[in-house]
C-alpha cells in the first residue's frame, strides 16, 4: 500500500522541490525574508542599483567562500583565510611596484602566493596528518609575521594597479560590476569539477569517508593537497579584488572574511563534516550573509550590536538546521 | 613494567613541556642583563601567568576532542568588565571578582550547550560565540580605559616575602582548587574518556555530556580569571579583536608544546601550563638578543608551525598505511 511515490506533503509536490536540500531553501527563504524586512525599513532597498550593489560586494566573499566549500567538503578546515586575504592584496600591490612587468603580473603573483600558504597547509594536512585547524592556524600566524616584518621593514607599494581596480569595479558589461562575472565564471567552473569531474566525485567521496576512497585505488593525499592550494589561491584573489575595490592594500583587510566564509558555507547546507553540501547552497549562504551585513550597516547599528546580532544569528540558523545527527 | 614506568609514560608530555621550559628559562636568563633575579623572574611570571591561564582553560576543551576558539574572547570580555566592576571597597571589590568569573563561568555554559545539546561542531559554534562575546566587550569598552582595585592588583602582581611572585601563587592555587579536582573526579574523568572515544564512553555508561559540559564552562572560568589578570596588569580595559585572537591562536601552541593530544583523551593542564611558560620565554629571547620587536610575529609564528609538524613524526612508526586515517 505504500509505495514509493507516497510521501505524504512531499510526495505531491513537483519533482524539482522535492530534490532540494531543505537547508538550501531555508536559506533562499531567510534570503527572502530578510530583502522583506529591508524593504519595510527603507524603500530603496528593492531598487535594481541597491541589490546590484549587494551582489557586488557579496561577490569577494564568494570567491573566498568557494575556497573554503571546497577545503569543508573534504572535512576539513581553512583557518589561514584572514592572512591569505591580506597576502594576496600586500604581494600583488607590492608587485606593482617592480616596473611595468610587475604591473601586468601583480594579479598572478599574488594568487601565486596565496596558493604558496595553500599548499604547505595542503602537505601538512594529506602527508603530515596534522589536524587542519591547526596547521591554517599556524601558517596564517606565519603570514602574519611575514607581512608584519615586510610592512615594517620595507614596503615598496601599498596602492593597487588598474588591472586591479578594473577587475573589482570596472564594467565589461554595462550594468553588471566585473566582480560579479567573476564570481560567476568561478561558481560555475566550481560547479563544473563539483559535479562532472573525477576530482569533484573524489572531495566528496574522501568527505565522507577518507579511508574508503583510499582503499578504492584514489591518491587521497594529492586531492585534498590540490583542494587546499585552490583555497589558498582563492582567497588570495579574493584579497587582490578586495585590494582593487579599496584601491589600496592593508594589514587586517583579511580578518572581516573568516567567519563569514565559514559561515556561508555551512548556512548553506554545507555539512562542516564534509561529504555534502552543494555550491547553490554556498551561492544562497554569501548573499544571507552580505544582505545581513548590509542591513545592519543600513541600520546603522554600532560594530559591537553587529558582531552580537551576527553570532546569534548564525548560532540560531545553524541550530534550525545545521546540527549534527544525534549519536547513538 | 612497574608503576613508575606507567606513570612516566602517563607524564611524558608534560614532563617534556617541563624540559622545554627549563632550558628556555635558563638561556632568556643567562643572556639577560639583569641576569637571574627575583625582579626579572616576577616580570616572566607576570607575562606568562595570563597565557597559562588562558591555555589551561583550552587544555580542558581540548582534552575532549574539541577546540574552543573563543577563549581569547572570552579573556578580552572577561578584562573589559573588571576594568568595570572590581573597584571600590573591599566588599564590592570581591563582588566585582564574583560577578566576573561567574561571567566566564556562563560563557564557557553557554559554549558547552551549544556544542553538546545543541550538537553543533565546536569550531563554528565557538568563532560565532566568541564574535559575540567580542560584540559584548566593545559594547563595555569601545575605547581603552576604566580602573581597577590598585591595592589588589598591586597585591597579586606583587612578590610574596619580596620573592616569591604572587601571580605564581595564584597560578599554583588555581590549578590546586580547579584543576586536581577536576581531573580526579567522575566528570574529568568522563571529559578524558570522552575524548578518548566518544562511543565507548557511552557505550561504558560514563556521563560524558556531563563531562564534556563540566569541561567547557570551566574553560570559561579560567579564561575569566586570566582576564581579570591582564586588568591587574593593564589597570584598565580593552576591546581589541587581534589581542583576543591572538591569545586564543597562542593557547593552541601552548597546549601542543604542552603535550595535550589535540586528537582529546590525552594530556594535562600542568604540561599546558609549561607550554604556556615556554612559549613565552621564547617570544622573549628575541629581545635578550637584541632582535627587532618586528620580527616577533614571524618568529612565535615559526614556532607554531613547528610545534604543530613535530607531531608528525609519529607517522614514521605506523606500519599499517590504513592507520593514516584515523
Amino acid at each position: 500500500m505504500v509505495g514509493k511515490s507516497d510521501g505524504g506533503i512531499a510526495g505531491r509536490m513537483p519533482k524539482f522541490i522535492r530534490r532540494a536540500d531543505p537547508a538550501v531553501l531555508t536559506a533562499f527563504a531567510c534570503i527572502v525574508l530578510l530583502l522583506f524586512l529591508g524593504s519595510l525599513y527603507s524603500r530603496s532597498f528593492l531598487s535594481p542599483e541597491y541589490l546590484l550593489q549587494q551582489l557586488k560586494v557579496a561577490s569577494f566573499l564568494g570567491v573566498i567562500a568557494t575556497g573554503m566549500m571546497l577545503v569543508i567538503l573534504l572535512g576539513q578546515i581553512d583557518l589561514s583565510v584572514p592572512w591569505s586575504v591580506a597576502v594576496g592584496a600586500m604581494m600583488a600591490c607590492a608587485a606593482a611596484a617592480y616596473g611595468p612587468l610587475g604591473v601586468a603580473l601583480a594579479i598572478p603573483f599574488g594568487i601565486f602566493c596565496g596558493m604558496l600558504i595553500g599548499v604547505v597547509n595542503g602537505i601538512g594536512v594529506a602527508y603530515l596528518r596534522i589536524p587542519s585547524m591547526i596547521i591554517t592556524l599556524a601558517t596564517n600566524a606565519v603570514a602574519q609575521g611575514l607581512m608584519v616584518v615586510y610592512t615594517g621593514g620595507f614596503s615598496p607599494q601599498d596602492s593597487a594597479t588598474g588591472a586591479m581596480r578594473y577587475l573589482a569595479t570596472g564594467f565589461t558589461i554595462p550594468g553588471v560590476p566585473n566582480a560579479v562575472i567573476i564570481w560567476a565564471l568561478i561558481g560555475a567552473a566550481m560547479v563544473f569539477v563539483l559535479t562532472r569531474t573525477s576530482f569533484g566525485r573524489t572531495v566528496y567521496g574522501i568527505g565522507n569517508r577518507e579511508r574508503a576512497a583510499y582503499l578504492s585505488g584514489i591518491d587521497t593525499r594529492r586531492v585534498v593537497m590540490i583542494a587546499f592550494a585552490v583555497s589558498g589561491g582563492l582567497s588570495a584573489f579574493g584579497g587582490v579584488l578586495l585590494a582593487g575595490y579599496a584601491s589600496k592594500a592593508a594589514q587586517s583587510m583579511g580578518d572581516a572574511y573568516l567567519l563569514p566564509s565559514i559561515a556561508a558555507v555551512v548556512l548553506g547546507g554545507t555539512s562542516i563534516l564534509g561529504g555534502r553540501g552543494s555550491y547553490l547552497g554556498t551561492v544562497a549562504g554569501v548573499i544571507l550573509i552580505t544582505l545581513l551585513q548590509s542591513i545592519l550597516s543600513v541600520m546603522q547599528m554600532p560594530e559591537a550590536g553587529r558582531q552580537i546580532i551576527y553570532g546569534v544569528v548564525i548560532v540560531a540558523m545553524l541550530l534550525l538546521y545545521g546540527r549534527a545527527p544525534a549519536s547513538r | 613494567m612497574k608503576d613508575w614506568r606507567y606513570w612516566l609514560a602517563e607524564q611524558r608530555g608534560t614532563l617534556l613541556a617541563f624540559g622545554i621550559f627549563i632550558v628556555m628559562f635558563v638561556i632568556y636568563t643567562s643572556n639577560h642583563p639583569a641576569g637571574f633575579t627575583a625582579n626579572v623572574v616576577q616580570t616572566a611570571s607576570n607575562k606568562g601567568v595570563l597565557l597559562a591561564f588562558v591555555a589551561m582553560a583550552q587544555t580542558l576543551v581540548v582534552i575532549t576532542a574539541g577546540i574552543d576558539l573563543s577563549v581569547g574572547m572570552i579573556f578580552t570580555l572577561t578584562n573589559c568588565l573588571a576594568s568595570w566592576l572590581v573597584i571600590g571597597t573591599g566588599i564590592e571589590t570581591a563582588f566585582g571578582v564574583i560577578a566576573v568569573l561567574g561571567t566566564g563561568l556562563l560563557c564557557g555554559a553557554i559554549n558547552g550547550a551549544i556544542v553538546i545539546y545543541g550538537r553543533l561542531q565546536p569550531i563554528v559554534a565557538t568563532i560565532a560565540t566568541g564574535a559575540v562575546y567580542f560584540g559584548i566587550a566593545l559594547l563595555l569598552r569601545p575605547f581603552p580605559g576604566g580602573s581597577v582595585n590598585e591595592d589588589l592588583a598591586d597585591a597579586l602582581t606583587g612578590r610574596l616575602f619580596g620573592v616569591v611572585p604572587a601571580s605564581l601563587v595564584v597560578l599554583l592555587a588555581v590549578v590546586l582548587v580547579v584543576w586536581v579536582p577536576f581531573s580526579r573526579s567522575v566528570l574529568g574523568r568522563a571529559a578524558y574518556a570522552a575524548g578518548s572515544s566518544e562511543m565507548a564512553a557511552y557505550m561504558s555508561g560514563v556521563p560524558i555530556r556531563r563531562g564534556k559540559f563540566a569541561a567547557y564552562a570551566l574553560a570559561g572560568l579560567l579564561a575569566a580569571i586570566g582576564g581579570l589578570f591582564l586588568t591587574f596588569f593593564t589597570y584598565t580595559g580593552d576591546a581589541a579583536y587581534a589581542s583576543g585572537n591572538a591569545y586564543t591562536l597562542f593557547s593552541i601552541a601552548a597546549v601542543v608544546l604542552g603535550g595535550v593530544s589535540l586528537f582529546g583523551g590525552k594530556g594535562s593542564a600542568i604540561g599546558a601550563i609549561f607550554g604556556a611558560l615556554a612559549f613565552r620565554t621564547i617570544g622573549d629571547l628575541l629581545f635578550v638578543f637584541d632582535f627587532d620587536p618586528l620580527w616577533q610575529p614571524l618568529f612565535q609564528g615559526v614556532i607554531l608551525l613547528v610545534a604543530v609538524s613535530l607531531g608528525a613524526f609519529a607517522l614514521f612508526r605506523v606500519r599499517n598505511r590504513l592507520e593514516w586515517f584515523l
